[in-house]
């Protein structure tokens, strides 16, 4: 069977949905850069599919995709920058720990 | 063509001029952090000036970038508030190691903010939406040693990071809906199919978490208490602007055929803004946090004059916004003063600050009633507009409960007035002596809160640029 349109939304979507679940229950910070970048490769996945089955001429969608690829990398280079600084302060990456502001 | 193309990208190209003068100035000999600062300030101010000459409307890239001079208006708003962060948070910008470094990574946000309000394509609105967080958040880390500014920073990027996941999400689905990413384009492929729809709300989530509108609030006062104040002035006025404009545009060009769908949205959410915004503020006790929640109920405001979808709307979200520019930065700039030189950011320690510093507290007056739209001040005309904007269109029901909720923040901000006018302390604030930029800073705050409200012509001048945009 040839995959199509759907199979690919289905995988990108579940793809998607374990980012965000992953963001919001785990608690280490590098997990939740990792869920982070599970939702933006979803985002490319997407994209890609649309370009190949919706609209073959256009190259918008594989130009997009190149440049998420590009920012997600610069964005995780400072957040792991921020999270190194945090670990030197509070000898932890644990979000619990990092708990001086609050309500 | 290469005429064009220096005109219509002047202030983009200013700013990335200073950003390598910068660069440069931090390669070459150590400067003094003083005559740097005052040199920076220079610049800051000269590219102020020079966003009002040659102002021409046009596009470039194959509408990737456009300029009208309503934009170059909003950037000159914009350019503005840097100019004034560098003036009133001087202190602390003297004191910290690294200032070329600083000044890059605001100007590279400010440049990242400029092609955001111009941006006429998605590829481009995305990496510019980029280029205008990634910046702050590592300027949100920049007190090194400081536990809370680490946690701050780490709270902003991973918030921004998850919104800007959801944004894409929501613009790949647009793709997919019209097989176009120009703006012009996207609008008129638009209809109302669930697909499309379901994009619009990913997109509007992350609009919520940049412009912190309440259910996607919670980042905002952590940061803006974590933060160096420099920082939080920055975030709070020059970021929450630029998202402003651009969601007008977005909204009122891109989505204008969602216009029913959106026009709830924004009541729905401007009430809960404010209500929420209103209710934490006033159970808090650190001055930062208790700015940043005012700060969260005053974009209630500010969506409630979006939701008119007229260029009433516009008028008076960019009025609203320059004149919020100045209060805020008031009250920044004196929070400021006083974390600098004493360390004491909670409202209880302004108790009596009016006896030993008259100066700092007529302007932290003037910046409140501003906030809380008092008369006299420039605060009530730009609420006053906005709410009519909102009334062309709203019941009066809503408008109701708008002016409700400016009743409700009396309460927060007379309480922080009555501490520093007519509360007795036994350890004031001891008397402070202010640098002349400082001052200055505070100086031109002032008079932007007092006569803003004032010039009629400045309203009619950006109605008319809203026009004819």
């Amino acid at each position: 069977m040839q995959p199509g349109l759907y199979h690919i939304l289905f995988i990108s979507g579940a793809l998607f949905f374990t980012g965000v679940y992953g963001f919001l229950t785990r608690r280490n910070l590098i997990t939740m850069l990792m869920s982070i970048e599970l939702i933006l490769n979803s985002v490319n996945l997407n994209f890609v599919a649309f370009n190949k089955y919706v609209w073959p001429g256009k190259m918008d969608g594989l130009f997009f995709t190149l440049f998420i690829i590009a920012i997600a990398a610069a964005e995780a280079a400072v957040a792991i920058a921020i999270i190194i600084n945090l670990y030197r302060s509070h000898k932890s990456i644990d979000v619990e720990n990092a708990e001086d502001l609050k309500y | 063509m290469l005429n064009d193309f220096i005109i219509l990208m002047k202030s983009e190209l200013a700013v990335t001029v200073i950003i390598f003068l910068l660069l440069f100035i931090k390669i070459g000999k150590g400067m003094k952090n003083e005559t740097l600062l005052s040199f920076i300030q220079v610049l800051l101010l000269i590219n102020f000036i020079g966003t009002f000459f040659f102002n021409e409307s046009g596009n470039l890239f194959g509408d990737m970038f456009y300029t009208t001079p309503l934009i170059a208006f909003q950037k000159s708003i914009l350019s503005l508030g840097v100019y004034i962060i560098s003036l009133v948070c001087a202190d602390w910008l003297k004191k910290t190691p690294h200032l070329p470094e600083y000044f890059i990574l605001m100007l590279s946000a400010l440049l990242g903010m400029f092609f955001l309000i111009s941006s006429g394509n998605l590829l481009i609105f995305f990496l510019a939406l980029e280029l205008s967080t990634i910046p702050v958040a590592a300027m949100a880390n920049f007190d090194l040693d400081k536990k809370r500014s680490s946690e701050g920073a780490m709270k902003m990027i991973l918030s921004s990071a998850f919104s800007s996941g959801i944004l894409l999400f929501g613009i790949s689905l647009l793709y997919g809906a019209t097989g176009t990413i120009s703006f012009p384009a996207i609008t008129e492929q638009l209809n109302h199919s669930p697909l499309v729809i379901l994009a619009f709300v990913f997109i509007f989530t992350s609009f919520a978490f940049k412009l912190s509108i309440v259910p996607f609030h919670f980042w905002t006062a952590d940061v803006y208490e974590g933060s160096p104040v420099a920082t939080t002035a920055f975030l709070s006025v020059i970021s929450k602007g630029a998202v402003s404009f651009i969601l007008i545009t977005t909204l009122y060009r891109v989505f204008s055929p969602l216009q029913d769908i959106w026009y709830i949205m924004l009541i729905a959410l401007s009430i809960a803004t404010m209500l929420i915004g209103n209710l934490f503020a006033m159970r808090q006790q650190n001055m930062k946090r208790f700015l940043a929640f005012s700060s969260i109920a005053q974009v209630g405001f500010i969506l409630a004059g979006m939701s008119s979808f007229s260029y009433i709307g516009i008028t008076s979200v960019v009025y609203f916004i320059l004149i919020y520019l100045f209060s805020n930065l008031a009250a920044f700039g004196v929070v400021s003063v006083i974390a600098d030189k004493t360390g004491k950011e909670n409202i209880d320690d302004y108790k009596g600050l009016y006896k030993t510093n008259p100066f700092l507290s007529w302007i932290l007056a003037l910046a409140l009633f501003s906030l809380a739209g008092i008369p006299p001040t420039a605060g009530f005309f730009g609420k006053l507009f906005l709410l009519t904007s909102a009334g062309s269109k709203a019941s009066y029901w809503y408008i109701i409960v708008a002016a409700l909720n400016m009743i409700i923040s009396l309460y927060y901000y007379l309480r922080v007035i009555r501490a520093v006018f007519m509360d007795k302390n036994e350890q004031p604030v001891e008397k402070l002596t202010l640098s002349p930029s400082v001052k200055l800073g505070l100086i031109l705050c002032g008079i932007g809160i007092v006569v803003v409200g004032l010039l009629s012509w400045l309203f009619d001048h950006i109605q008319v640029l809203a026009m004819h945009q």
